[in-house]
């Protein structure tokens, strides 16, 4: 072991790669060799940090310096004044709060983390995902040790259940329900299948969960395998997900190596392995029947339930099919207890959520907050507000299949239940911001879109549905609709809501019917021929013109 | 993985090796370098390597190193700090890479102040 006074963490999650993380690293690792420091000071590669939209970002310990917007020729200087001289060069310091002038020095110090709670993004930026020791370190695979050699398969079903843990797939079934429904199935065969097929437009938080610590899911899928008898877990991702991908492979063949997957896991006789299984980009194949159709190598199409995957799943075998961020939070609930998991959040939904913020809004990225804040809190305080002096029109929260909610909604404490109380989805977790410059048919057509395409098929109310959708919104958009279509949408709406077969078709429309509930005078212009906010090229006054 | 108790020795090692990103907490003894151009001239980054393989060398965990800029006493240089938990801090002048594996093996590890080199304390 060789003694580092300091260590510089580099995020090399996806957006940070994408806007040049490992140019930066390069850039690092030579400047620091030319300066002389590689023996001095340890670079590691981390998973995301949060501020997505700031990257590439560095953190320096042990005095917790966050750098951010870095360009590989910012590194000599961060190399020459901070690794060295040990002064902090501030005009490169993360500012949460755009147009404050005096930089945050200690990741401590910034509002940014200080609103949040971290429990699935524990690991996340604060330890080497390729590396199973810092994961250890940090209390890994003690929940699983404490599970096999220290409780009953009943009692860890027990547990989960008490904590009240609620599916974050975007359902929000209640985990320790559903895993008690396959533990007590006589059958040679059960499986665990993580669901990592995360697909709504905006949303990667598991994905970054993945990449920054992917040892946490493997962990509970051990200990979910524990609890309902299954042997054998299958994470089903994204095949677009490259990097997520490599660092769950490396992780499980770690893991097996150390004798933390494979047979008689801490010498108590369980059996527990993992594979990885890519889709191939059908958003459908999130939906966990599709999903299972798709791991039995027909075509990805949801099947008609019940019976329900946890009696009759994967080639009808039981199975239990968890989300990424599910199952990231079943390690601390094992270690901290079911009371413990309680105290956060809110009495129905208790626990945190990991949102990903995109859209109008200052701080894009990935925070992780208490169930139960408000709009609000994340739009204005941790998102930073809406940019460019801008107001609020609408959030989309739970993806493309939540509702819209206008800003009468902002001090609503965001679950599962307020938010579907309110027409919306707490979803997966994506926080879409929309400023007052867009136009809500403008913003409908292209949600439509989206469905439209990634309908599967199967099913005629959604099949033609999005489809129908689709072509009013454009006709809306297009000026080529009167006063009747309104009528028209809603009734196609609750129509697809009623008989479609899956989540797909069901949760399609929930965009526009509160659209129609919330912003009914907009749409309804647009039958009149005016777009209020000037979007609409084929309605704005120069076009009709001509 | 045959038992807790494997798992908690990996858990302790790879702790160590982490302590650096807890940040500055106060049980911890510090020795900060004087980094300026005037510290560096007069040889504090063989100083700093010096400190780093003598912590190395015994295993220390408990100490974090720092750097500082210059303290406007040039002709001191190169100056290592000390800062004990509970103790007030004690700064050496003209530290040599020799002085500096003294000062870790007398100072950090026996708590005895080497008297002759303090400059400030």
């Amino acid at each position: 072991m060789s003694y580092f006074r300091a260590h510089v963490l580099v995020c090399a999650g996806t957006p940070c790669m994408l806007k040049g993380a490992g140019a930066v690293k390069d850039a690092l690792c030579r400047e620091m060799e030319r300066a002389g420091l590689q023996e001095e000071i340890r670079v590691v590669e981390t998973g995301c940090l949060g501020p997505c939209d700031d990257g590439p970002v560095i953190v320096v310990y042990p005095e917790g310096v966050m750098y951010s917007k870095l360009k590989p020729e910012d590194m000599s200087r961060i190399v020459q004044q901070h690794l060295l001289k040990g002064r902090v060069v501030e005009e490169l310091v993360y500012r949460p709060e755009k147009g404050k002038t005096k930089p945050v020095v200690s990741l401590e110090d910034q509002g940014y983390l200080d609103r949040q709670y971290r429990v699935v993004l524990r690991n996340c930026g604060r330890i080497d995902p390729d590396s199973i020791e810092e994961y250890i370190a940090n209390g890994g695979y003690e929940a699983l040790g404490k599970a096999l050699t220290g409780m009953t398969p009943e009692q860890v079903v027990e547990t989960v259940k008490a904590s009240g843990l609620r599916g974050r797939g975007g359902a929000g079934f209640p985990t320790g329900l559903k895993w008690s429904f396959t533990a007590p199935i006589t059958a040679d065969q059960k499986y665990i299948i993580c669901n990592a097929d995360e697909g709504e437009p905006g949303t990667f938080k598991d994905r970054l969960i993945l990449e920054g610590d992917p040892h946490s899911v493997i962990e509970a899928m051990a200990i979910a395998g524990y609890a309902v008898g299954a042997d054998k877990g299958i994470i089903y991702i994204r095949g677009e997900y490259h990097l997520s991908i490599e660092r769950l492979q490396r992780a499980a063949a770690r893991a097996r190596e150390m004798g933390l997957l494979g047979k008689d896991i801490f010498g108590t006789g369980f059996n527990f392995d993992v594979e990885i299984r890519t889709g191939a980009g059908a958003y459908v194949c999130g939906e966990e029947t599709a999903l299972i159709e798709s791991l039995e190598g027909k075509r990805g199409e949801p099947r008609l339930k019940p019976p329900y995957p946890g009696v009759a799943g994967l080639w009808g075998k039981p199975t239990v099919v968890n989300n990424v961020e599910t199952l990231a939070n079943i390690p601390p609930i094992i270690l901290k207890g079911a009371e413990w998991f309680r105290s956060i959040g809110t009495e129905r939904t208790p626990g945190t959520k990991v949102f990903t913020m995109l859209g109008d809004i200052a701080n894009q990225g990935l925070i992780e907050v208490p169930m139960g804040i408000t709009l609000r809190e994340v739009i204005y305080g941790v998102g930073g507000g809406i940019p460019n002096g801008r107001g609020f029109k609408l959030a989309q929260t739970g993806g493309t299949s939540g509702g819209c909610l206008p800003k009468e909604f902002l001090d609503l404490p965001m679950d599962y239940d307020t938010l579907a109380e309110a027409g919306s989805a707490l979803g997966s977790g994506a926080l879409l911001v929309i400023d007052d410059s867009h136009c809500i048919v403008d913003v409908l057509r292209s949600f439509m879109k989206f469905f439209q395409h990634e309908s599967c098929g199967q099913c005629t109310p959604c099949r033609e549905g999005t489809y129908r959708l689709y072509e009013l919104f454009s006709a809306l958009a297009d000026g080529k609709a009167g006063q009747d279509v309104v009528k028209l949408i809603k009734e196609l709406s609750q129509a697809m809501q009623l008989s479609s077969l899956c989540g797909l078709g069901q949760s399609a429309p929930n965009g526009v019917v509160t659209a129609l509930k919330y912003f009914e005078d907009e749409i309804l212009r647009h039958a009149a021929g005016e777009c209020p906010a000037g979007v609409c090229r084929a309605l704005t006054t120069a076009s009709r013109a001509v | 993985m045959k038992s807790l108790e494997e798992l908690a020795k990996i858990r302790d090692e790879a702790r160590k090796m982490m302590e650096i990103r807890d940040g500055e907490s106060g049980e911890k003894t510090k020795i900060v370098v004087g980094m300026g151009t005037c510290g560096i001239a007069a040889g504090a980054r063989e100083t700093m390597g010096a400190v780093l393989e003598e912590l190395e060398k015994r295993n220390l965990d408990n100490v974090l190193v720092t750097q500082t800029g210059c303290m406007g006493l040039c002709e001191q240089e190169p100056i290592l700090e000390v800062e004990i938990p509970g103790q007030p801090r004690i700064s050496y002048g003209k530290v040599t890479a020799e002085k500096a594996r003294q000062i870790v093996a007398r100072h950090v590890v026996n708590g005895n102040i080497i008297g002759e080199w303090v400059i400030n304390r």
